[in-house]
């Protein structure tokens, strides 16, 4: 029993950081898990090397996962973290300028030896000189603990090393009132195979708790209400999962097969796999030869009439311009998924940024309009692929939808919907009663209040006809090239993308919405880092106020409206300004932006601060 | 699949004529195969409803267009892709793939090397003209060492490929080789690869009379062709020339060319097995050799399971094993909690 102080605080962030192979990932994971059943709310920013196993202790090697939880409602993955685990030199020479001053550092002590020390560039060993003053450091042998633990388990002395992340996750659990049990159900699943395996992580899990309450080392441990959120059942989601569950019910509730055509890349190849998992739901994955084949293959299920999908981040896009342009010519319904990475080429594969918002827009030859919509949580990415394939189909149109490596490998509590409540989309597919008078098919006769043309699918019978990227005819679609045809077709395009606009709900204000002094203005990822920094100004008597674009293109049709509203605007991006170029061409006002562009979403200090340079 | 039970109207030729006017240039190849597809189709137990061709880009590609079905007409070198879907979200339906030398193994090389080795049930009609035809007369993968074109004129220093190696090398489960003129030819081909289960690869010779014109002169001339054709039947002997007097054997480890008479007769002569891989790649490198005839019909025919077959199986079984899935078992799968 521990006869420890118990102290509640609110709100805690927590960075896991150690070698690529020290399971950093997974142990965050696993913490994220425990405390979203725990019912505190949360945000999670995994961050990794591109590398698979860079040179083991060097700080090209280091992986993280960043976990912030709350008993309030939270929007990001915290600022800088309260607690560092340093599961060797090299995570703490990397993380260490992030630690909250007096923050905690939990490091495995074994790990800080000689080589490793140079290998991180210390000169002497931070663990035992005054580098570490400021903090409160709790140096642990983890290594020679699990060793001791598991002397007798008959593993080789690397299989026991491998389970010091559990060790430290265990001592973790305690230190913050966590229940040990969903990881040991995890691990026993896990590893079913290897009951051995299994046995020993459960061992240094036990071993690190136990090791939290019985040392004099630790004298307090932390408790983290359950957060107040709105009631419902809840699961803990990353957006690249929270995307695939989006396809699937949207295809559901169209009555339609979900087909994917994919090439893996980082960081959107989870959906690929998510969907690949799901087969027992009549889903169609296909993994294609290169994001062309992928696009393509999806453009032809989309002709024989599924919910059809295509996942990529930012090269793979740049390959799939050119198909992009022919489903907007043969206006067949598309989702296209742009998980974000840093760029250019191929850039920074596993970190986030928000740098392909003009190619999405634009990217593509001729006047090729896609609507694009984007994500602005983990879990709001549901919504989003939900949103963008209802509109895919209402108007025969592609759709773009934007996430990025933040969003999708982070995750936070999900309010499961209950199918029921879900709307139903509405899909039809025209047959022989659909021809005019002459017996004749109109493939590109289009309905008066969207524009979108019928989508007649082979197999049915009299409706036979024949589309492609050549520009079409008005009414008819045969290939046409007369200039003033292809004028009015260009037109028409554009004026059925413009109308998506009439779909959006009204732009929300959060703050003043008859107007103020200061309107920060984002789209996507940025929004919880927004709004913390919104809220946070806002306490302290600052008139600041924020909205959030959840279409990019076509601009809702109040966003001028809006703007007018405010003496100043900020535009915070992660990238060096491209949704305020193009707010620029679109309106008068005056707009200052708030560019970052390191690979990291942008912390609400680093916004707020701007705030009040603007608010003087 | 293919198998109907019954056509209640006897479809004819002119139900696949499409009312688009057909534009390429007089005298082209490609009239020959068109209208050879609108014999062959009526005849073949597929409903016409069922029926997609898909294209790329090329004088070639614009062959849906002509055809009184569902049709695609894509992007360049994309079509295997493009049709690879359709399949896949439709499996009643019957798709063709139409594609040119350039279109289908320049830049669309990669996708129809995949495609061929998914086996996926698809029909590829490649329109070997050995020229880029629509983007008026460049050297293609396809074309001669020397050939002079318009991006080649000190000729082509760029060595062609043979197709239908690349198909063998892809695994292809059906090869066959026709040639515009010769109708009854092409007609069985074609027949034939509808009926295969899996990709069928039928590569076509195509004189472009504008930018090739004359390139299979020795197999399309009727004065040369018995000399220079060998049409393989599965289990018949391999001969050719005028009075069928001309037979391959394999002497020691290579084919040879021999008179028929007392020696060789068609029962001791070269069979063709188009289920035999050694035989398909004898045959498709005399394709390349000038000292031999070249081969026509169905060079290979083998078994092998179809993607598609494969995906349908599996969610099949996925849906026996878990049951079929819903949004409920979706969403509350996994560790989940009340609030
Ligand atoms: C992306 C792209 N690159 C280039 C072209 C131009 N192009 C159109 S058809 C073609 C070559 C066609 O040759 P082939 O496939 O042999 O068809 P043919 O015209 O000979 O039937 C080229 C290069 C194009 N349409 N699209
Ligand atoms: S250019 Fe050649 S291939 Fe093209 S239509 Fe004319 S003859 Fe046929
Ligand atoms: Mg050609």
């Amino acid at each position: 029993m521990t006869t420890k102080a118990i102290k509640r605080v609110d709100e805690i962030t927590i960075r896991f950081a150690g070698d690529s192979g020290d399971g950093m990932q997974l142990t965050g994971t696993r913490f994220t898990e425990t405390t979203a059943i725990q019912g505190n709310d949360l945000r999670t920013l995994p961050n990794y090397p591109a590398e698979i196993r860079a040179p083991a202790g060097t700080l090209a090697g280091v992986s993280a996962f960043q976990l912030n939880f709350s008993s309030h409602a939270i929007y990001t993955p915290g600022d800088s973290p309260d607690v560092l685990v340093a599961m060797n030199p090299a995570a703490l020479k990397v993380h260490l300028k992030d630690l909250k001053r007096g923050g905690v550092i939990l490091a495995n002590a074994n790990a800080f030896t000689e080589r490793n020390l140079k290998l991180a560039n210390w000169d002497s060993n931070p663990l035992e000189d005054n580098t570490l003053d400021d903090y409160v450091l709790y140096s642990v042998e983890m290594t020679k603990l699990v060793s001791n633990a598991l002397e007798d388990s008959g593993l080789s002395s690397k299989d026991i090393e491998r389970t010091k992340n559990m060790f430290a996750l265990g001592l973790l659990f305690w230190m913050y009132n966590r229940s040990m049990d969903s990881t040991i159900k995890w691990l026993e699943e896990k590893f079913k195979k290897a009951p051995e395996i299994a046995k020993a992580n459960v061992v240094a899990l036990k071993t690190g708790y136990n090791y939290g309450d019985t040392t004099e080392i630790f004298t307090t441990t932390y408790r983290v209400d359950k957060a107040e959120v709105e009631p419902g059942r809840y699961k803990s989601i990353t957006g690249n999962d929270a995307i695939a569950y989006g396809f699937v019910a949207a295809a559901s509730q169209a009555g339609k097969e979900l087909f994917l055509g994919s090439y893996p890349i980082t960081p959107a190849s989870e959906i690929l796999h998510a969907l690949s998992a799901l087969r027992n739901f009549g889903v169609k994955t296909f993994q294609a030869e290169d994001e062309i084949a992928g696009i393509a293959s999806a453009i032809g299920a989309s002709f024989a009439g599924d919910l059809a999908i295509t996942t990529t981040s930012g090269p793979g896009l740049a390959l799939k311009s050119e198909a992009i342009g022919l489903a907007v010519m043969t206006e067949l319904p598309l989702v296209i998924v742009n998980v974000q990475r840093g760029g250019p080429s191929t850039g920074l594969p596993t970190k986030t940024e928000q740098a392909d918002l003009m190619q999405a827009i634009y990217g593509r030859n001729g006047e090729a309009p896609v609507p694009v919509i984007a994500a602005q949580s983990p879990a709001d990415c549901f919504d989003a692929a939900f949103e963008a394939a209802r509109v895919a189909f209402k108007y025969m149109t592609p759709v773009l939808l934007l996430s990025d490596g933040y969003l999708g490998l982070g995750s936070e509590p999900w309010r499961i919907p209950n199918p029921k409540d879900l709307p139903k989309i509405e899909v039809k597919h025209p047959d022989k009663s659909i021809l005019d008078e002459d017996g004749v098919y109109m493939p590109y006769r289009r309905d008066d209040k969207t524009l979108a043309r019928p989508w007649a699918i082979p197999g049915t019978p009299g409706l036979e006809h024949r589309i492609g990227g050549l520009e079409k005819e008005d009414v008819t679609g045969n290939v046409n090239y007369e200039p003033l045809n292809h004028e009015k077709m260009i037109h028409l395009r554009d004026e059925k993308i413009k109308r998506v606009a009439n779909e959006y709900a009204p732009t929300q204000i959060s703050g003043n919405k008859a107007g103020g002094k200061l309107l920060v203005l984002g789209w996507g990822s940025t929004y919880g880092a927004i709004h913390v920094a919104v809220e946070r100004a806002r306490e302290k008597g600052y008139d600041v106020s924020q909205a959030h674009l959840r279409w990019v293109f076509p601009l809702p049709n109040d966003l001028g409206e809006i703007l007018d509203k405010f003496e100043q605007i900020l535009v915070p991006e992660v990238n060096l300004g491209q949704l305020i170029k193009i707010l620029r061409m679109n309106f008068p006002n005056e707009m200052t932006g708030l560019d970052k562009i390191q690979g990291q979403p942008f912390k609400a200090s680093e916004i707020e601060e701007k705030i009040y340079e603007m608010l003087g | 699949m293919s198998e109907v039970k019954t056509n209640e109207i006897k479809l004819t030729r002119k139900d696949f004529v499409s009312s688009s006017e057909v534009r390429w240039c007089p005298g082209c190849g490609d009239y020959a195969i068109l209208a050879n597809m609108q014999r062959v189709l009526p005849d073949l137990a597929t409903k016409k409803e069922n029926y997609v061709f898909v294209s790329g880009i090329g004088c070639s590609s614009r062959f849906p267009y002509y055809m009184d079905t569902y049709g695609f007409h894509g992007i360049h070198g994309r079509a295997p892709a493009i049709a690879s879907g359709v399949k896949l979200a439709n499996p009643e339906l019957e798709v063709w793939v139409i594609t040119g030398d350039g279109d289908g193994f320049s830049i669309g090389g990669n996708h129809m090397i995949h495609v061929l080795r998914r086996n996926i049930d698809l029909n590829i009609i490649l329109f070997n003209n050995r020229i880029y035809g629509l983007t008026k007369g460049q050297y293609s993968p396809t074309s001669q060492l020397g050939m002079k074109t318009k991006s080649s004129p000190w000729g082509s220093v760029d060595r062609p490929f043979n197709p239908a190696s690349v198909a063998f090398g892809a695994e292809a489960t059906f090869i066959a080789r026709g040639i515009d003129v010769d109708a009854k030819g092409m007609q069985d081909v074609l027949t034939r690869a509808q009926k295969h289960k899996g990709t069928s690869f039928v590569e076509v010779y195509q004189n472009c009379i504008i930018f090739n014109d004359g390139e299979f002169e020795d197999v399309s001339n009727k004065k040369t062709r018995p000399d220079n054709a060998l049409y393989v039947e599965h289990g018949k002997p391999m001969v050719f020339g005028k009075d069928n007097e001309k037979g391959i054997i394999i002497d020691g480890s290579h084919p040879r060319v021999v008179d028929l008479g007392e020696k060789y007769t068609p029962e001791n002569i070269l069979h063709h097995d188009e289920t035999n891989p050694i035989i398909t790649n004898m045959l498709l490198q005399m394709s390349l050799d000038a000292s031999f005839p070249t081969p026509f019909g169905v060079l290979r025919a083998v078994d092998a399971p179809t993607y598609d077959d494969l995906l349908h199986e599996q969610i099949n079984q996925a849906k026996k094993q878990r049951g079929e899935g819903t949004l409920d078992t979706l969403f509350y799968s996994g560790d989940t909690w009340e609030v």
